[in-house]
């Protein structure tokens, strides 16, 4: 398919999310799993699962979200499950997706199923990332969803190639001498953008509306598409349960996760933050930051918020170049 | 008595690689995804070839690794399609993860292994140290000796992995099997298409009903599922057997678990896995006319291990020659060796067993080197020992 053609599919059929009334009632993560209160990952996973139209098959990562939901013999999915291993969700949909086509081409199935991928950032930004790619290169249709908690949850709150400068994990502690992580975060958006695929976009919990409208756009598209969702963790971020939707807004309102997407290789900001809140509002509502608002972490808390700079920077430069392109 | 040939063959004249790749495409794969290592890749090649020309009928997926590879076929076997991979060596070793999932997940699948050495150092030759790391994961492991069995065992693979929901690793050595051609006598399409009929159904993620798949168990339960795949792997036995037969009436082919070679009245018998087979058992009759009664045994299946016919045949010989093309370091006898001894005393019988590591990283193997063995093997000795042999050299 033509990138134009690509272009205009997913815009006629980009229907905007305006209500609960236009979203799947039937519900297809069961209540009753065995994540903590106030997981950002799982609402999340139920986010997308009631904005798609149409049951899709699920393929899952190791972590926290195929933990919580597969303890034999429960199981809260109430569409079509599959968990192999940590790194490897896209090779597992590129064999479903490609199985699928020769079925269909036999006459055993009717029509392909989409199939939606939940990785966390872990099984996306590190070790999933080789499957992640060879499956983006070769076009199988599928919507990979990352869902973003910023280090490895199910382990234990280990830093992952996703942890902000700055945060503390257990891999990344802050000390005499360390700040943290002394890394910045991966810039995977780019990364997966620069395979050329149809649609890829950011996404917050806190805006719904927003997700689950990318969540159609992408499923919408003949091919691989890529949604990387912020997902707050409470206990890896040290919040209280009751917060994980208004950390995750903060985080959209400092401009420290902005909002946008790139389609057919144009990008665009989806919400535009003209007047951000200090990043402070949004660190100092976690522990995993804290630190960074003591004297002797100050430097390391103008290197952070010079990133959330650069970052917006970089992305609105790339959405001026791209505009109309 | 002449065996009514029931379908026509073809006599061609190529390589094991060419033979498994012919043997994939005429079972009606949907799925093969694989990655190129020598010397496998041949297989990949052809069936490359074969989907270009729209001669293949399944999907051809060029993963980028070994592990995506099996994950991709484990993929496409939970939608309920026919899959096939190959791989040799360090590919097998990256893919070891997944071939516990393939298993775990009672996939049937078949994968032909191209038998190589594992580095360091590094070596493209053949021995059996891949194969023999992954001896433990759940899989049906047949080996071929030569390159017309490699391609009826891949054929056979797919009637019995779907039987009994078990991963099928077919086995050839690298190179002398995969690269070196001879005669085999091809089946039609249409025949290897009826043979293999389409997989039967069983629970899929496709299904209506929506099912989960590769769930967390916890200590309560995981055992069970490990005993479920142990009573599998043990009753394929059977399921080996049948297909094996209906087989043999259709290609006039016979295969089995053991193939023994003047081990009736034997009183040495060396007992081995793969090609080399052919050398030792054209080394028994010059042996035998040193008057050293030499016999040959060699497997068809390693997994599940075939203990009976084994002791069966070797009954009479008082010394058993094990040879072993891998090593397991540390261990008081290698792979093989480990697994005659213990059907030996499950059975309650004592023979001297005199176990070689040998031909590793494609060291040669000759006649006289195994007449040289038999000899050495027929003088009295200690009930075990164990060494590694250098031969390669004619006498
Ligand atoms: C090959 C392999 N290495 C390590 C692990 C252990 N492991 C399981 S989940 C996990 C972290 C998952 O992190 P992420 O993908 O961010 O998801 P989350 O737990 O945050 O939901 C790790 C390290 C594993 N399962 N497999």
């Amino acid at each position: 398919m033509s990138s134009d053609a690509v272009r205009q599919q997913g815009e006629a059929s980009s229907a905007q999310v305006r209500s609960l009334f236009e979203v799947e009632r039937r519900e297809r993560l069961a209540p009753g799993h065995r994540a903590c209160a106030g997981c950002g990952p799982m609402i999340a996973v139920r986010q997308i699962l009631q904005a798609s139209q149409e049951d899709p098959v699920v393929v899952n990562a190791t972590g926290c979200v195929e933990v919580v939901t597969s303890v034999y013999p429960e199981t809260a999915w109430l569409v079509p499950w599959a968990h192999v291993a940590f790194e490897n969700s896209a090779a597992v949909t590129s064999g479903v997706e490609a199985a699928m086509k020769a079925l269909v081409r036999r006459g055993e199935l009717d029509k392909e199923r989409p199939v939606v991928v939940f990785a966390g950032d872990g099984g996306t930004f590190d070790i999933g990332i080789q499957a992640l790619s060879g499956a983006l290169e070769r076009g199988h249709r599928m919507l990979y969803v990352c869902y973003d908690n910023e280090a490895y949850m199910n382990t234990g709150i280990q830093r992952s190639g996703a942890t902000p400068y700055g945060a503390w994990t257990t891999t990344s502690p802050y000390g005499k001498i360390w700040p943290g992580k002394r890394e910045r975060k991966k810039d995977i958006m780019g990364i997966v953008a620069a395979h050329g695929i149809p649609y890829a976009a950011t996404a917050s919990i806190s805006h719904w509306k927003d997700l689950m409208t990318k969540v159609r756009k992408a499923l919408s598209y003949d091919g691989p598409t890529f949604l990387h969702v912020y997902a707050p963790c409470n206990r890896g971020w040290r919040f209280d349960p009751s917060l994980t939707v208004e950390v995750a807004k903060r985080a959209v309102e400092t401009r420290f996760f902005p909002l946008y997407e790139v389609e057919g290789g144009r990008y665009r900001i989806t919400l535009p933050v003209t007047k951000p809140r200090p990043l402070e509002d949004f660190l100092s509502i976690q522990g995993r930051f804290r630190h960074l608002l003591l004297p002797q972490y100050r430097e390391a808390l103008e290197t952070l918020k010079r990133m959330v700079d650069e970052q917006w920077e970089r992305i609105n430069r790339m959405a001026a170049a791209t505009a109309g392109s | 008595m002449e065996v009514q040939q029931r379908v026509e063959m073809k006599k061609v004249f190529i390589t094991g690689d060419d033979a498994v790749a012919h043997a994939a495409r005429q079972s009606r794969v949907d799925l093969v995804a694989a990655y190129p290592i020598t010397p496998q890749t041949v297989i990949v090649e052809r069936i490359a070839d074969f989907a270009a020309n729209g001669e293949f009928e399944g999907e051809f997926v060029a993963v980028e690794s070994e592990h995506s590879a099996m994950s991709a076929c484990i993929g496409g076997a939970l939608t309920g399609a026919r899959v096939f991979t190959a791989t040799a060596s360090q590919g097998l070793a990256f893919m070891h993860e997944m071939l516990y999932a393939a298993s775990g997940l009672r996939l049937p699948m078949v994968m032909a292994v191209a038998n190589r050495a594992l580095n360091s150092p590094l070596n493209i030759h053949n021995d059996h140290s891949d194969i023999m790391g992954s001896r433990d994961s759940g899989w049906i492991l047949l080996f071929a000796e030569n390159a017309e069995e490699a391609y009826d065992r891949v054929i056979q693979g797919f009637r019995i992995s779907e039987a009994v929901n078990l991963p099928v690793a077919v086995n050839l050595d690298g190179f002398t099997l995969t690269h070196s051609a001879e005669v085999v006598n091809m089946l039609s399409d249409e025949a290897v298409g009826a043979f293999v009929g389409r997989p039967p159904r069983r629970n899929t993620l496709l299904d209506k009903e929506p099912k989960s798949f590769g769930m967390m168990a916890l200590p309560d339960t995981y055992q069970f599922f490990k005993e479920d795949q142990q009573r599998a792997i043990e009753g394929s036995r059977q399921a080996i057997l049948a297909v094996e037969r209906e087989y043999g009436e259709l290609s006039n082919r016979k295969y089995g678990p053991i193939k023994a070679f003047r081990a009736e009245d034997a009183d040495v018998v060396m007992i081995m896995l793969g090609s080399y087979a052919g050398t030792a058992r054209a080394a028994v009759e010059a042996t035998r006319s040193e008057g050293i009664r030499a016999g040959v045994v060699s497997l068809g299946w390693y997994r599940p291990f075939p203990a009976d016919e084994l002791l069966r045949a070797v009954e009479g010989a008082s010394t058993l020659l094990v040879m072993d093309r891998s090593v397991s370091y540390g261990a008081i006898a290698h792979p093989l060796a480990s697994d005659v001894m213990a059907a030996l005393y499950r059975a309650g019988i004592r023979k001297r067993v005199v176990n070689v590591a040998y031909g590793l990283g494609g060291r040669w193997f000759t006649e006289d080197d195994a007449r040289r063995l038999f000899r050495y093997a027929s003088k009295p000795g200690p009930d075990f020992e164990s060494f590694f042999y250098y031969g390669g050299e004619s006498e």
